[in-house]
């Protein structure tokens, strides 16, 4: 297609060019009625007709399941600035939710369910499909296929608020094994904290009500609002996209998330004792 | 050859032709309405926006030269993109074309003026006033931030609860009625002013361009403007249109959107294709080759330009069924634009181009057009478009499109009618390096840009991580928007040192053109008015100019002692009668100002202030139509040749009689965009509609209100057989004490049948859709509630009788619109949920 813009427009510069320069005897057969119809009706009618025909069977050809196969299926869910994901069972009934995030299982067919749960934000991982629109009040299907394993980034392409530029996330394409693994894994809850600093942090996570915004399975912190939390240290990026997850990066963000990433719904906790930020941070960076 | 009026003419005839026409001075130049004057403000306060958009695009380039910049706030870029976006398409760009034409069309079709010069200057006052408060909230932070496009829910108050968003609604619903008033003025100008044998089919391009670009204005904006009204009301009062928890829809704005959205893209080109093929033959010297394909390919876009909204929305989960119909009415617009850049490079071939200014941004439009066209085509490719769309990819092809297909078409125009209106021409060797700059600068800011938009990069980020890779190209495109930032401050310069504005002894035809507006010109335009006979009348027609001038042809004086054109009939432009045209006033200065100040004190919520101003506007509005409507002042007038014209004219086919017709298409039209929404709410809630718990009025209350308006009708039919009778006083009492009440009690029958039976627009989009029908009906109530008393008065002061009726027969036509919107709109609110439940 861009060649064949490319080839169209050089005919056109070409003429133009001819149009111009060429000595008026050699020239005249272009000044009539008949470059017209030959030039801007015949011309654009067939290109256009077969580009339009090419266009629809492209079209057709986007992934569909094979008959049979078992199809993962995932709800995505828009929010401002972040993404909920939620992996379904059969029946459509959550099996877990985790955030940010997206691991598919290389080879098979991902059927996501986009939503929103504010305004409309947009799916796109530019290396896997196309792009579609999480609108609110409605369900749109994607489905996609990973033919390679890696990790690929997507990024929210519908202007959604004022930090649309930091709301991105991460398609983990894992090997079917891999895959089977992480399932597994990712539907547990939140591993033990191993050591007393570690213990110690949770339990000012608990004490301070980060639990009434997030998740951490398996504690009592079961909060809606926010991303789930239970395996954050194990994930791409901090922030949507923002950040590696280091306990450096998580103690900066709960001290003042507003400056990182301003307007979004994380209020500062910059009036923590020294080290307690901190402390909170280490604990969240071992959950994996 | 026999001419007209024979020479040499009376004294002192020029010298009263002077006097009528003449400008106001001092402080009184701010009431002139000649359109050379009001054109040149428009033309210059629209390139005043096109300069303050283009500095904050440079702002957001600088921001995005180099990644994780923090030289703007997230929420200040994102204030930046939104003014640019809508300030170049509603400030600049709309009214750039509408300016140009306000100029242009009556000096190209040798009429004194357009015929509602005072609509033109209350349009450019109102725009004026209103767009550069607008502009000014960015410095108070309160400029919108949702986008051009003004998505809701993101604007909706929930997640946009400071006015930034009602700016927008208010500011720019206020300036589409601006455009809509210039263009009732352009459909009715070029319909109605030609020149005596300006037939259709001797029509310059440009004014069948302007006709086309009107006629989509008027068919194209009341979907905006019902969308903004819609928002507004669920913004202010909590009506639920767009909210998906109360029956709302918030893909029904984009449809609403992108029904206006997308023609407006040609709305913008049209009128610039139309300069180009004006420009092409004067540069090549020949006739436009295939000027009938040309005028159809105008006609063809504007009808095409309707069916391809939905290519704006193919990433929202639509039907593949009808992306494909859309796909292809996208890819179909290929064709009228082939014809035209044919018929241009068939043009220059056929004649011999000399490399002026206005060739050089002619070849530059060619080039950078055809690169936006076949972009065009490729994103209306649905599979790829899923790719591109939201990408710089889009960027790249919109701002190809837009400054290929407008701004160098605009600034060739510049360049080329300056002569025109200036004493002096722009410098051709200055001319030359702003085109270069520009052009250099369009190709490097934008040609990286398809290539950051394939690799990942969304539109509308206020940054991007360094580790992607977008860097480099980002920066490449910065540098290009300076260059072209800097092609532009060179023609400033130049404007500032050559352009002198005036009427009398401008440069002159220093291109050697076959139109009109190259005549002799003055205040009063030209001298005579020619007989036209051929589509290049200065080519064709040896000596027209030195016989316009001399006065030979028709109109050479001012036979009623003011200020007058001639009224030709639209098909074959044969003289029908005189028309008299107002001069300067403050009243229309002061309603443009006073509505200006309305709409912008209710977007910062001071209620009081706001209906103050407004009743002012209203007085001054009523103010300005008491002088209007004349009425035969004047036995009928000789104009040469043996015709003899009346001075003034009722019923169909009279000037006002268009106007009104035109406004009421505008009215039909936004009725008919909120059958749509209805029916549009309806799909979203089908089933459920009216909502449980909701009743229907008894149809007692529908033919109870139907009878009314019925009555309403007729008696207004009555007071018009009445007055045509001559018995003024029976009429007035129809219109003021029989059609008006009914009409009033009518709407309130309709309305308290839903009030009484418990419908409330806050709880459901479907009572918020069934109580806007009503408003729709409402605000003409309220305008006849207004304007029958004016009538009644007109008539008690001697301004309104048998034979001076022009302004009753807008009355009638407004009452006979309104009962037929409303039996519509009863027809659906109780007849439609009848039918599906």
């Amino acid at each position: 297609m861009t060649v064949g813009g490319a080839l169209i427009l050089l005919l056109v510069l070409a003429l133009t060019a001819y149009a111009l320069l060429a000595a008026p005897e050699t020239r005249g057969w272009l000044g009539s009625r008949r470059t017209i119809l030959w030039g801007g009706i015949a011309f654009p009618t067939v290109t256009v007709t077969a580009l339009l025909i090419y266009g629809l069977l492209v079209a057709r050809g986007i992934v569909t399941p094979a008959v049979g196969e078992d199809v993962q299926r995932v709800e995505v869910v828009g929010e401002q600035f972040w993404w909920r994901v939620r992996y379904l069972d059969d029946d459509g009934r959550v099996l877990f939710e985790t955030a940010n995030e997206l691991h598919l299982p290389v080879g098979r067919t991902v059927e996501l369910a986009l939503t929103s749960a504010d305004v409309i934000h947009s799916f796109w991982v530019p290396a896997l499909a196309g792009k579609l629109d999480m609108i609110p009040g409605r369900t749109n299907i994607l489905r996609l296929r990973a033919e390679r394993a890696g990790v690929y980034r997507g990024q929210c392409t519908e202007f959604c608020g004022v930090q649309h530029a930091r709301m991105a996330f991460h398609a983990v394409a894992l090997e079917a094994e891999a895959y089977d693994a992480w399932l597994r894994e990712a539907s547990g809850p939140a591993v033990e904290p191993a050591t007393s600093g570690l213990r110690e942090g949770r339990e000012r996570f608990l004490q301070l009500g980060c639990g009434a915004c997030h998740a951490v399975r398996g504690t009592g912190a079961a909060g809606v609002l926010g991303p789930d939390l239970t395996r954050i240290g194990s994930r791409q990026s901090l922030g949507a996209g923002m950040m590696p997850v280091t306990a450096e990066n998580l103690a900066a963000w709960i001290a003042d998330s507003q400056h990182l990433k301003p307007g979004n719904l994380m209020p500062p906790f910059d009036m923590l004792p020294d080290g307690e930020a901190q402390a909170i941070a280490r604990y969240l960076e071992s959950l994996k | 050859m026999s001419f007209p009026n024979p020479t040499p003419r009376p004294e002192g005839e020029l010298e009263q032709l002077k006097r009528i026409w003449r400008p106001p001075s001092g402080l009184g130049f701010l009431t002139v309405v000649n359109n050379t004057y009001i054109g040149l403000f428009y033309v210059g306060a629209a390139v005043m926006f096109f300069v303050l958009a283009g500095i904050l695009a440079l702002i957001m380039r600088t921001q995005l030269a180099v990644p994780d910049n923090d030289l703007v706030s997230d929420g200040l870029y994102n204030q930046l993109f939104t003014m640019h976006g809508t300030m170049m398409m509603f400030l600049f760009a709309v009214p750039a074309v509408e300016a140009m034409g306000v100029y242009l069309l009556p000096n190209m079709l040798a009429a004194r003026d357009l015929p509602f010069p005072r609509l033109s200057a209350f349009a450019f006052w109102a725009y004026l006033i209103g767009g550069s408060v607008f502009f000014l909230s960015i410095f108070w932070g309160l400029a919108p931030d949702g986008g051009w496009f003004m998505y809701p829910p993101l604007t909706s108050i929930e997640y946009s609860p400071a006015d930034n968003a009602d700016f927008w609604l208010l500011g720019i619903g206020f300036i589409e009625i601006s455009a809509i008033a210039g263009a009732i003025e352009i459909v009715c100008g070029v319909l109605l002013t030609r020149a005596p044998g300006m037939s259709l089919d001797k029509m310059p391009v440009y004014a069948w361009a302007m006709l086309v670009f009107a006629g989509m204005i008027i068919f194209a904006f009341p979907a905006v403007i019902l969308a903004t009204l819609l928002l507004e009301l669920e913004r202010a009062f909590g009506w639920p249109f767009f909210i998906p928890g109360q029956g709302g829809d918030p893909l029904l704005w984009q449809h609403l959107f992108w029904f206006f959205g997308h023609p407006e893209v040609y709305i913008i080109f049209l009128p610039a294709a139309g300069m180009v093929s004006m420009i092409v033959p004067t540069i090549a010297q020949k006739p436009l080759v295939g000027y009938r394909l040309v005028v159809l390919a105008v006609i063809g876009t504007g009808v095409l330009s309707f069916g391809l909204w939905v290519h704006h929305m193919f990433a929202t989960g639509l039907p593949q069924l009808s992306l494909s119909f859309f796909s292809a009415a996208s890819m179909a617009v290929a064709i009228p634009s082939g014809i035209q850049i044919f018929a241009w490079i068939a043009t220059i071939a056929s004649g011999k181009v000399r490399l002026t200014t206005p060739s050089l941004f002619i070849l530059g439009f060619l080039f950078i057009f055809t690169i936006g066209g076949l972009t065009g085509v490729m994103v209306a490719m649905v599979p790829f478009d899923w790719q591109a769309h939201d990408t710089y990819f889009i960027v790249a092809h919109l701002h190809y499109v837009l400054i290929g297909g407008m701004v160098f078409p605009l600034f060739a125009a510049f360049y080329y009618w300056v002569p025109v209106a200036s004493r002096r021409a722009l410098s051709e060797k200055v001319g030359r390096w702003v085109f270069g700059l520009m052009f250099v600068g369009v190709n490097v800011a934008f040609f990286p840009m398809h290539i950051t938009g394939l690799i990942g990069m969304p539109r509308r980020v206020s940054t991007y991580p360094a580790d992607l890779g977008w860097g480099d190209l980002n920066m490449v495109s910065t540098i290009g928007a300076y260059l072209i930032g800097a092609g532009v401050l060179l023609f400033l310069i130049d404007v500032a040192r050559n352009f002198r504005i005036t009427s009398a002894d401008n440069a002159g035809n220093v291109w050697n053109a076959p139109t009109l507006e190259w005549l002799p010109n003055d205040n009063y335009a030209t001298r005579s008015i020619p007989i036209v006979a051929s589509r290049d009348p200065l080519w064709d027609q040896p000596g027209l100019a030195e016989d316009v001038e001399a006065g030979r042809y028709y109109l050479p004086n001012a036979p009623t002692g003011y200020r007058e054109t001639i009224v030709t009939s639209p098909v074959t432009a044969e003289p029908r009668y005189i028309v008299q045209i107002p001069g300067p006033g403050w009243f229309h200065v002061l309603a443009a100002a006073f509505t200006a100040a309305c709409f912008l004190l209710l977007t910062v919520k001071l209620v009081t202030p706001a209906i103050i101003c407004g009743v002012l506007a209203v007085f001054f509005v009523l103010a300005w139509a008491w002088q209007l409507d004349p009425g035969p002042t004047h036995p009928p007038v000789d104009i040469g040749g043996g015709l003899k014209l009346p001075v003034y004219k009722t019923g169909s086919g009279s000037h006002s009689w268009w106007a009104t017709i035109c406004f009421l298409l505008v009215a039909g039209t936004t009725f008919l965009c909120m059958i749509f929404s209805y029916l549009f709410l309806w799909l979203s809630n089908v089933g459920d509609w009216p909502p449980a718990g909701t009743a229907l009025p008894a149809l007692s209350w529908a033919s109870g209100s139907a009878a009314l308006y019925l009555a309403s009708a007729l008696l207004a039919w009555g007071a018009s057989r009445t007055l045509a009778a001559g018995r003024l006083w029976t009429s007035q009492g129809l219109l003021l004490l029989g059609a008006l009440p009914a009409l009033c009690g009518a709407l309130g029958v309709d309305g308290w049948g839903f009030w009484q039976a418990g419908l409330r627009p806050q709880d459901h989009a479907y009572g918020a859709a069934v109580y806007t029908i009503l408003c729709l009906t409402g605000v003409f109530a309220f305008t006849l509630a207004i304007f029958t008393p004016f009538l009644t008065l007109r008539a008690a002061f001697g301004r309104l009788d048998t034979a001076r009726r022009a302004s009753f027969d807008v009355g009638l036509l407004l009452f006979y619109y309104t009962a037929g919107q409303a039996l519509v709109g009863l027809l659906l609110t109780h007849g439609f949920p009848r039918a599906v439940g």
